[in-house]
């Protein structure tokens, strides 16, 4: 599913055009972006919650030449999944 | 932030009443849970992709008694975050 698809289907169910739904999608995912910039975590019970993960520096290895590269410390944008999401996708549980 | 605060920055930015925006995060929830329940991903450019990944079964251990259980093959949600995204938690 593109968000494309989601929009149709966002906008079918709201009754408005697929390019307002288009902006809501915008805006739900720029808002949880937004969030995690800002070093915030975003928890959507049901779903999951997204959080900043902390990468520490390292001493890497060109995989072509096999030189020694650092490796600065980085973040990284992480999803864990929530119970009920987790159980649907198992199969444990229906949408 | 929770729900409520994306409830409330859709009604400020898109000008939606906050049911309309409510029912909105509502629903692209459950088509993002609705798709990955059925095996299809749900890429969203810039922002990432979920995806659907068979795990197999493997010998793990607990870790406070130290005995060692068999984990079951699984299903599991991978999120992978897009450039943008990557990019936007580093600066």
């Amino acid at each position: 599913m593109t968000k494309s698809d989601m929009a149709e289907r966002l906008a079918a169910k709201l009754n408005i055009t697929k390019q307002q739904a288009e902006g809501i999608i915008n805006v739900f995912t720029n808002s949880i972006i937004e969030a995690l910039s800002k070093g915030d975590k975003v928890e959507i019970r049901g779903f999951g919650s997204f959080r900043v993960r902390h990468r520490s520096a390292k001493e890497g290895r060109n995989p072509k030449t096999g030189a020694k590269v650092f490796v600065p410390p980085k973040k990284v944008p992480f999803f864990k999944t929530g119970k009920e999401f987790r159980l649907i996708v198992d199969g444990k549980e229906t949408p | 932030m929770t729900k409520i605060d994306i409830i409330s920055k859709i009604s400020e930015q898109v000008g939606l009443q906050k049911p309309e925006s409510e029912t909105a995060v509502e629903t692209i929830i459950a088509l993002v849970k609705e798709a990955l329940g059925g095996g299809d991903s749900v890429i969203l450019r810039r922002f990432g992709s979920f995806q659907v990944r068979q795990k197999s079964q493997r010998m793990g251990r607990n870790p406070k008694t130290g005995k060692e259980a068999s984990i079951s093959a699984r299903k599991v949600v991978r999120f992978k975050a897009g450039k943008y995204f990557k990019s936007a938690v580093n600066t």
